[in-house]
């Protein structure tokens, strides 16, 4: 038990009682961000199993739309990027957030909706025109799978951060905090145990002290006695306790 | 007391901290990505230039230089009114560091998407690669 890993505190009874308060207070807040931690945990890998399929389903999505473009690019005969790309105005899709939450940490998941007018409804319209339809079903059905790609992704980061806060107190607590309130325990107890034998030896040796003074007064009070000097002392029945019982 | 502290660190917050508190208002997505990437998604209805004149999306064509990517990715995280990022993995690749150095803020979520002519490979991606303990690659494919 080294000095550094227990609290500066003075060995009573009192502190004793505290540091057990303390100790049971650890042990309790140990085992609730213990649960915490694997609902969390929980929680995480079941995003992170939604992510994987999800970025795997995004793959042939994305596959899919790029090759409706390309099949509305040879329909329409021309190449219509420039003009989309220069009638940007207002965006049709937006995207909503809400908080999830659990176990006490906000998750973000997004939706989009739908608002305001096509923009490129004139697009294609010469040729190429139900291509160009399937083209924007295909890319708006993309978009959908990012977005809730975007809020797992969004949850897992989070996620991530707040595990291993919450893994690191949990092993600080563990690891720190209460060997240090035990170590700290086991020295106050100590301490009163070293009290208490010194408090013994001290009686002891009141004991023994008191002992020799009486010796040696009775001692001389013989001598003096045999030598014939001291007058016999009339009992003061104010100091002399030794007096019998009587019976009547 | 702690309520206290709480409140004046919300005014320190940066923006993007607080806008995430007011969640009804809507929000856009951000593309970065090649000239076809950007006109799919543009034609799928997510393409708003602002009061200011500026797209939320980047034509990144052979002549785009790092420096632009860069700048515009970070121009798009520091924007409000962006939620997700759509930035395809070979342009992702070259700003790796930039996209690396801050994804402990979940929002704006950064997602990486396959381009037409660079296939999705997930053992480059960021977020994947920091589940790698957790999954190895081959359950990604």
């Amino acid at each position: 038990m080294s000095g550094k890993d227990k609290i500066n505190i003075f060995p009573s009874r009192g502190a004793q009682s505290q540091m057990k308060a303390r100790l049971a207070g650890a042990v309790k807040g140990h085992s609730l961000l213990k649960k915490k931690a694997e609902a969390l945990q929980m929680r995480f890998r079941q995003i992170l199993g939604k992510i994987v399929e999800s970025k795997t389903l995004m793959g042939d999505v994305m596959k899919d739309a790029a090759f409706s473009l390309a099949e509305a690019k040879f329909a329409s005969g021309g190449d219509f990027n420039q003009g989309v790309i220069q009638n940007v105005t207002k965006s049709r899709i937006k995207i909503r957030s809400k908080m999830d939450n659990v176990a006490g940490t906000n998750l973000p998941v997004f939706e989009c909706f739908e608002d305001g007018a096509d923009t490129y409804e004139l697009t294609g319209l010469s040729r190429g025109g139900q291509q160009m339809a399937k083209l924007k079903i295909n890319y708006k059905r993309a978009i959908e799978l990012l977005v809730e790609l975007a809020s797992l992704q969004a949850s897992f980061v989070t996620l991530d951060n707040v595990v291993k806060i919450t893994n690191r107190r949990v092993n600080a607590i563990e690891h720190v905090i209460i060997p240090r309130y035990e170590h700290t325990l086991a020295y106050i107890l100590s301490e009163l145990d070293e009290l208490e034998r010194e408090e013994f030896y001290r009686l002891k040796k009141i004991q023994e002290k008191k002992k020799q003074a009486r010796d040696k007064a009775e001692k001389e009070k013989e001598r003096l006695k045999a030598e014939g000097l001291a007058a016999e002392e009339a009992g003061n029945i104010f100091e002399d306790n030794t007096e019998e019982d009587l019976l009547f | 007391m702690t309520s206290g502290v709480n409140n004046r660190a919300d005014e320190t917050k940066p923006t993007r901290e607080r806008m995430s508190v007011a969640a009804a208002q809507a929000k856009l997505i951000a593309v970065i990505g090649d000239e076809d990437t950007c006109v799919g998604f543009l034609l799928g209805g997510i393409g708003e230039i602002n009061k200011k004149r500026e797209p939320n999306f980047l034509v990144v064509d052979k002549n785009t230089s790092v420096q632009e990517i860069e700048e515009s990715y970070k121009k798009f995280m520091k924007r409000d009114d962006i939620d997700i990022i759509l930035i395809n993995q070979n342009i992702a690749e070259q700003i790796r560091h930039v996209i690396d150095s801050d994804n402990d803020n979940p929002l704006p979520a950064v997602l990486e998407i396959p381009s037409k002519d660079h296939p999705y490979d997930p053992t480059k991606d960021s977020v994947l690669r920091r589940a790698k303990g957790l999954y190895s690659a081959d359950d990604m494919r």
